[in-house]
């Protein structure tokens, strides 16, 4: 769980969500405004402020047995669309950028 | 092989059979993420960015055909149907699901495979030649030794809680096919000048935030006493080894800042204090090790067979010969080295029908014996080489024959971005790219040996400092940016290389690379001087030159 100290520092600067992984098999998740988790990112609480994210990220952090390692991401909104906001974030999101096999 | 008895496929039961109860405990909440990690990194799995990762141990990069069917089956059920071969001769599966983590681990224990100390500060996977007990003119088989030191080691409560994670590395031959200088402990087989088998011991050496090549710290300790030497040296890093910043908690740090005098210093009289009587080793013991390897019934072979001779006519043949097959102490034998490194392909990664089909090659043609080697590629050890041209058909038909090892294309890179939760870059794609634009086999012959190493984070799983050309990823306001170093070498001559200058971004890096090479045949004085020759010669102003003049 992050700490109070962690949560304190915790500063957003655009819409954001927190992710995690799904404990029993690790696939990355998103927390919903409905409190539980998603594999969609299109379900993901949107938050706006520092405040929000800290109090969105303390409840899914909380939830130690759903999901482990949440964290706040940033998004960006196209429209109704939302987007991962950096290539980390796209990479959990849409999957390996590579060809496994030759080519 | 090396045969394991009664008590090593209990050990490896009970430790599933612990893990099926943790991971029960885990999934219902019983224990937190914070008791539960690790835990689960004692057993080799890591939480990546799409999933867990599982890292299996492959002892100094012995398997044998059960074996790899087993792993191919563990690719096929519980993960994604691949695998990928490290750096440091293990396996990692990167798609595992927690809940299935116990099965998996069982069905491995079933053919004596585990995935104990290949995570967490513990002493790793101990390493060796891949071509260990083969090599002509080796001392004698390095693994009898990397055995001993698993045995010692695994589980010991001494070395189960270090300050940060232990490798050892141990070679036997002349030319260095295990890195042993970029090792926490390198231990070099020879013969004294009385003609005692023994060890020159190696300390301090290591990649990542901070580089260091290893020191010698002690050039012969008989083969006898390296157990109480080793744990010596464990002993003096256990006590004064940084616990406080996790940056400076390796054992490099420390021979650093005590200076490598005061280090052996304190090694030695820990040494002596132990009186080290416990843990000398008897000639019985040694020889028990050595008697659970087994080799195979070798036949009385001709050098030059007509088989051989007939496919010589064969162009392809003759250069995957000319690359891959290398000569065996035996006469009439070689060791064929497979390619992980088809142009186009991720470095290292081998799916389940290839692992299969190369299990079923090995019981055709290599007394059912595969080997897995730091660089990773994989080899057939013991190949009678009346049976090259067959052995050529069959692994070309697999896409296991592309003949670039130790060439521009058969590079080692780490899973970055694409996988690693720590990696601010990819690597894959990189290699990808670059093997496209050395896909010319006659290109490649013609630039001759040359090790792209590739990492996605200061970390330097992909060894990106001794890399004849190192890529090292960076982040730079939430790009892609590429640090490139060149001279850097892994062997006997172990150095790192010099960076070239800034940055280039992930777009360029490919182009970078095709005009150091293009610098480099300009500038050898001849086909036969390497490229690290080269460097060595020259500088990296030539090189820096020709990369930024334009840029």
């Amino acid at each position: 769980m992050t700490s109070p100290l962690e949560q304190k520092k915790i500063r957003i600067t655009g819409p954001s969500v927190v992710t995690a992984n799904r404990t029993w098999d690790g696939a990355v998740v998103y927390r919903t405004a409905q409190h539980g988790w998603s594999t969609a990112l299109s379900d993901a609480a949107i938050v706006s402020t520092s405040d929000d994210a800290r109090a969105l990220l303390a409840e899914s952090a909380a939830d130690d047995v759903g999901a482990v390692g949440a964290y706040i991401a940033p998004v960006e909104l196209k429209g109704r669309v939302v987007e991962p906001g950096n290539l980390r974030e796209h990479i959990r999101s849409k999957g390996l950028t590579i060809d496994l096999l030759p080519a | 092989m090396y045969a394991y008895d009664e008590l090593d496929r209990t050990l490896i039961n009970e430790r599933v059979s612990e893990f099926r109860d943790q991971v029960k405990r885990r999934l219902s909440g019983e224990l937190t993420e914070d008791e539960f990690k690790m835990l689960r990194l004692q057993n080799g799995v890591y939480l990546q960015l799409h999933a867990y990762m599982f890292r299996v141990a492959i002892p100094y990069g012995t398997l044998s055909s059960k074996q790899l069917r087993r792993l191919a089956h563990i690719a096929r059920r519980y993960d994604r149907g691949y695998g990928h071969f490290t750096t440091r001769q293990n396996i990692q599966f990167n798609w595992i699901k927690l809940a299935e983590l116990p099965d998996a681990l069982a069905e491995l224990a079933e053919v004596g495979i585990h995935a104990m100390q290949t995570s967490g500060n513990n002493m790793r996977n101990v390493t060796s030649d891949q071509w260990a007990g083969v090599a002509p003119g080796e001392v004698e088989d390095p693994r009898i030794w990397s055995e001993i030191l698993r045995q010692h080691t695994t589980l010991h409560p001494e070395f189960s809680f270090l300050p940060r994670k232990f490798k050892i590395a141990i070679t036997a031959s002349e030319h260095d096919r295990a890195a042993i200088k970029i090792h926490d402990i390198g231990l070099r087989l020879h013969k004294n000048a009385d003609g005692e088998t023994g060890f020159e011991v190696l300390v301090g050496g290591g990649l990542g935030r901070t580089p260091f090549i290893a020191k010698t710290i002690k050039p012969f300790v008989a083969g006898r006493d390296i157990l109480s030497y080793v744990e010596a040296i464990l002993r003096v890093y256990n006590q004064y080894g940084r616990r406080d910043n996790i940056y400076k908690a390796r054992i490099k740090i420390l021979v650093h800042e005590l200076g490598i005098e005061k280090f052996a210093r304190e090694v030695d009289e820990e040494w002596r204090q132990m009186g080290h009587g416990a843990l000398t080793l008897d000639h019985s013991v040694i020889e028990e090790v050595r008697s659970r390897f087994s080799y195979p019934a070798y036949e009385k072979l001709p050098h030059m067979p007509d088989e051989l001779k007939q496919a010589a006519h064969d162009p392809l043949f003759e250069r995957w010969r000319k690359n891959s097959v290398a000569p065996h102490k035996v006469q009439g034998y070689s060791i064929v080295t497979l390619s992980l490194k088809p142009v186009g392909g991720p470095p290292g990664d081998a799916t389940a029908d290839q692992m299969d089909a190369i299990a079923d090659l090995a019981d055709k043609y290599s007394f059912g014996e595969i080997r897995v080697g730091h660089e990773q590629n994989l080899a057939l050890p013991h190949v009678a080489k009346r049976d090259l041209p067959q052995l050529w058909k069959a692994l070309d038909r697999l896409g296991l024959a592309t003949p670039n090892v130790n060439l521009v294309t058969d590079i080692i890179a780490c899973p970055g971005l694409d996988y690693c939760s720590l990696a601010n870059a990819r690597s894959i794609p990189i290699a990808q790219e670059l093997t496209r634009r050395f896909a010319n086999h006659d290109t490649a012959d013609m630039i001759g040996r040359l090790h792209i190493n590739i990492s996605g984070c200061i970390n330097a799983c992909g060894h990106h400092h001794v890399g004849h050309i190192g890529i090292l990823g960076v982040e730079k306001n939430g790009e892609e940016f590429y640090q490139i170093t060149i001279g850097g070498r892994a062997d006997e001559n172990a150095q790192m290389g010099a960076l070239i200058g800034p940055a280039v971004p992930y777009a360029e890096v490919a182009d970078v690379i095709e005009d150091i090479v293009e610098a480099y045949l300009a500038l050898r004085d001849r086909p036969e001087e390497l490229f690290v020759d080269t460097v060595k010669r020259l500088g990296v102003e030539p090189f820096k030159e020709r990369v930024y003049a334009t840029r």
